[in-house]
C-alpha cells in the first residue's frame, strides 16, 4: 500500500525544491569556482585562464585585507561589547517586572528594520552638518565632528550601529534560553545565601552555554554577510575603511564586471564561511 | 509618526500581561526587590531604551520639520510642523510603487518558499527512499554560505535566463536561498505529527498526497506562519539581491527606491527623514501588531536552524 503511494510523491514533490536549488544556488557556487580563474568580463565564454592570479591580486589588494580585518573586528565587538549586553540586558527583562513586555519589544524593533534603513537614519544621527551628533557638538561648542568621513572613526561609528541593530535579537535569544532554566536551581541558591552574582555566575552562565554559542554563530554568520548596512552610511569608505568581504566584492567585482576576480573573492568567503561553520560546530557545538 | 504608532501600543502590551494577575504577584512576593536593585534595573532600561528610540524618533520628528529647523534643533518638537514633506511622499506614485514592488516579490517569494519546501520536506519527513539522507544533506549545504559568495555567477544566469530584470529573477533565488532552513524547519515539525494519524489515514485509504493536503497541511499552520514570516521580512528588507538582478527604477523594491531617492535629494535630510519614517512605517505597524509571532517567528528561525 505504502509503496504505490510512494512514487508520485517522490515525483512530484522534489523536484521543485531540487531544481530550484541546484539552479540557483549549488551550480553558482561551482560556477564561482571555475570562474575564478579566468579573467572575464562576463561576456561570451571565459577563455582567458589565468591560474591563481585572481587569488594573488586578491591578497595583493590592501583594501581586501582591510575588509577581512574589519569582519574579524566585527565578529569581536559582536562578542566582547554586543553579547554582554544583551545578556545583561536579557536577565532584567527575563524577570517579570513591569513593562518588562514593551522593554524587550523596543529593544528587538531595530532587529526587525531593513539594515538600509538602519544605516540611513544613522547616516543621519552622524552628520555633521543636520545630525545628532552636530547638535551634540554645539551643545558643548566644540567644532562639529564628521565620524563617517574619518578614515580612523568611521568604522567605530558603523560598529556601534550594528550593535544597535543586533543587540535586541542576540538579548531575545538569551531570553529564550533564560527560560529553559529550571526555577528550582535559583530557589535552592537562594536557600543557601547565594548573592545575586554567585547565583549568575554558577547557574546561569553555565546553563546558558549553549545559547552563548549559538549567538556567537550568528555573530560570525552575520558579519561575514554584512553589506546593507554599510552602503547608506558609508559605501566602504572613506578610502576602503569600511569595507567589509561583501561590500569590496561589490565594488571590486559586480561594478567593474570583473566576474574572475569577483567570484574569486567569493570563492575566499565560501571557505572562510565552510571553514568557520564546520570548525565551530565540531569544536563547540558537539553537545548540542 | 513614528512616536504616534508607539504610544498606543505601549498600554496594549502592557495591558496583556495583567491577565495573569496570581503568577505576577507570587513571582514579585518571592523576588522581593530592595529599592536600590528597582532603581538600578529601571535606569538601566530607560537608558537603553532611550538609546534604541532616539534616533528613531528624531527622524520621524525631523521629517515635520524645514531644513532650517533641523540644523538648529534636530532634536525637540518641530517650531512647525510642516505636514506637506510627508504629505507630499503619500500622494506620490513613487512611494506607493516601491512598497507595492515590495510587497509583491515578498508575497511571491512566501508562497513558492512555503509550497516548494513543505512539500520537500514533507517527503523527507514521511517517505523512506534511497539517497533520503543524501539529498537532505544537499539542502543543508545552502544554510553554510551567504548568497553573496555565488552573487556574480547568479547575475550571469540570471541574465541568460532573460529573467534580469523582472520580479521572478529576484524571487527565484531568494527562494532558492530560503530553502535549506525553510525545509530543515519544516521536516522538524512534520516528524513531530502522531505517528498514529499517519497509520489511521493509511488505513482509511489516505494516499501520501491526500495525507499532505488533509492531515498534515492543516495541522502545520504554526509552522507555516513562522517559515512565512521569516521569508516574508528577509524578503521585504532585501537589498543586495534585487540591487544587482533590477535595473529600472519602476521595479525597485523600497530599500533600493529609498537609496535612490537618498541620491537624489542628498541635502534635504529633512525630505529623506520623512521618506523613511513612510517607509519604515508599514514594518513598525506590523510588527506591534504581529509582534508574538514576528519575534517567536523570527527567533524560533534562527534557533531551530
Amino acid at each position: 500500500m505504502g509503496i504505490q503511494g510512494k512514487l508520485p510523491v517522490l515525483v512530484l514533490f522534489l523536484p521543485p525544491a531540487l531544481l530550484l536549488f541546484t539552479l540557483f544556488v549549488i551550480l553558482p557556487m561551482g560556477e564561482a569556482a571555475w570562474y575564478s580563474f579566468y579573467d572575464w568580463n562576463g561576456y561570451g565564454l571565459p577563455e582567458k585562464f589565468v591560474g591563481f592570479r585572481n587569488f594573488e591580486l586578491l591578497w595583493r589588494t590592501s583594501a581586501f585585507t582591510t575588509a577581512l580585518g574589519n569582519n574579524f573586528l566585527i565578529i569581536l565587538v559582536s562578542i566582547v561589547i554586543q553579547l554582554p549586553l544583551a545578556l545583561w540586558l536579557a536577565t532584567m527583562v527575563s524577570n517579570r517586572i513591569p513593562g518588562a513586555v514593551v522593554f524587550r519589544l523596543i529593544f528587538f524593533m531595530p532587529y526587525v528594520l531593513a539594515d538600509v534603513a538602519a544605516g540611513l537614519i544613522w547616516r543621519f544621527v552622524y552628520d555633521g552638518d543636520y545630525g545628532l551628533f552636530a547638535a551634540i557638538a554645539s551643545m558643548f561648542n566644540v567644532a562639529s565632528p564628521y565620524v563617517l568621513a574619518d578614515r580612523h572613526l568611521a568604522i567605530y561609528a558603523v560598529l556601534a550601529v550594528i550593535v544597535w541593530k543586533y543587540f535586541g535579537f542576540h538579548m531575545m535569544l538569551f531570553i529564550a534560553g533564560l527560560q529553559n532554566i529550571d526555577k528550582s536551581y535559583y530557589e535552592a541558591a537562594e536557600i543557601d545565601g547565594a548573592s545575586r552574582w554567585q547565583r549568575f555566575r554558577s547557574i546561569t552562565l553555565p546553563l546558558l552555554a549553549p545559547t552563548i554559542r549559538l549567538s556567537v554563530f550568528f555573530s560570525v554568520v552575520g558579519s561575514l554577510q554584512l553589506f546593507d548596512m554599510i552602503m547608506p552610511l558609508t559605501g566602504g569608505g572613506p578610502s576602503n575603511s569600511t569595507q567589509t568581504m561583501v561590500t569590496f566584492l561589490y565594488t571590486y567585482g559586480i561594478t567593474r564586471m570583473k566576474v574572475g576576480f569577483g567570484s574569486a573573492i567569493g570563492v575566499v568567503l565560501f571557505i572562510i564561511c565552510v571553514t568557520l561553520a564546520f570548525g565551530y560546530r565540531r569544536i563547540f557545538m558537539r553537545n548540542d | 509618526m513614528t512616536d504616534r504608532t508607539l504610544a498606543p501600543t505601549a498600554p496594549t502590551t502592557l495591558g496583556a500581561t495583567p491577565t495573569k494577575p496570581a503568577r505576577r504577584a507570587s513571582a514579585f512576593s518571592s523576588h522581593r526587590m530592595s529599592f536600590v536593585t528597582w532603581l538600578y534595573l529601571y535606569v538601566s532600561l530607560f537608558f537603553v531604551a532611550a538609546i534604541v528610540l532616539l534616533p528613531l524618533l528624531t527622524t520621524a520628528l525631523g521629517g515635520f520639520k524645514t531644513l532650517g529647523d533641523l540644523r538648529v534643533h534636530p532634536f525637540g518638537l518641530p517650531g512647525e510642523w510642516q505636514w506637506s514633506n510627508y504629505t507630499d511622499i503619500l500622494l506620490s506614485a513613487r512611494y506607493w510603487q516601491m512598497l507595492g514592488n515590495s510587497f509583491l516579490i515578498a508575497t511571491l517569494t512566501v508562497a513558492l518558499t512555503l509550497a516548494v519546501a513543505a512539500m520537500a520536506a514533507f517527503t523527507f519527513a514521511h517517505v523512506t527512499f534511497f539517497g533520503s539522507s543524501f539529498l537532505l544533506n544537499y539542502f543543508l549545504i545552502g544554510l553554510m554560505f551567504p548568497v553573496a559568495t555565488a552573487i556574480l555567477p547568479l547575475f550571469i544566469r540570471i541574465r541568460d535566463l532573460g529573467l534580469l530584470d523582472t520580479y521572478w529573477g529576484v524571487v527565484l533565488p531568494q527562494v532558492a536561498f530560503g530553502l535549506g532552513m525553510s525545509i530543515l524547519l519544516f521536516r522538524r515539525f512534520f516528524q513531530n505529527v502522531p505517528k498514529e494519524l499517519f497509520d489511521a489515514a493509511f488505513v482509511d485509504g489516505c494516499g501520501y498526497l491526500g495525507y499532505f493536503w488533509h492531515i498534515t497541511l492543516p495541522l502545520s499552520r504554526p509552522i507555516l506562519a513562522t517559515v512565512g514570516i521569516v521569508s516574508f521580512v528577509g524578503s521585504w528588507n532585501s537589498y543586495l539581491l534585487p540591487l544587482i538582478l533590477l535595473n529600472s527604477d519602476s521595479k525597485y523594491p523600497w530599500p533600493l527606491g529609498i537609496m535612490v531617492y537618498q541620491g537624489e535629494y542628498s541635502s534635504d535630510w529633512q525630505l529623506i527623514l520623512a521618506f523613511i519614517t513612510l517607509t519604515i512605517l508599514p514594518t513598525i505597524i506590523v510588527f506591534f501588531a504581529a509582534q508574538k509571532h514576528i519575534v517567536a517567528g523570527l527567533t524560533a528561525g534562527a534557533v531551530k536552524g
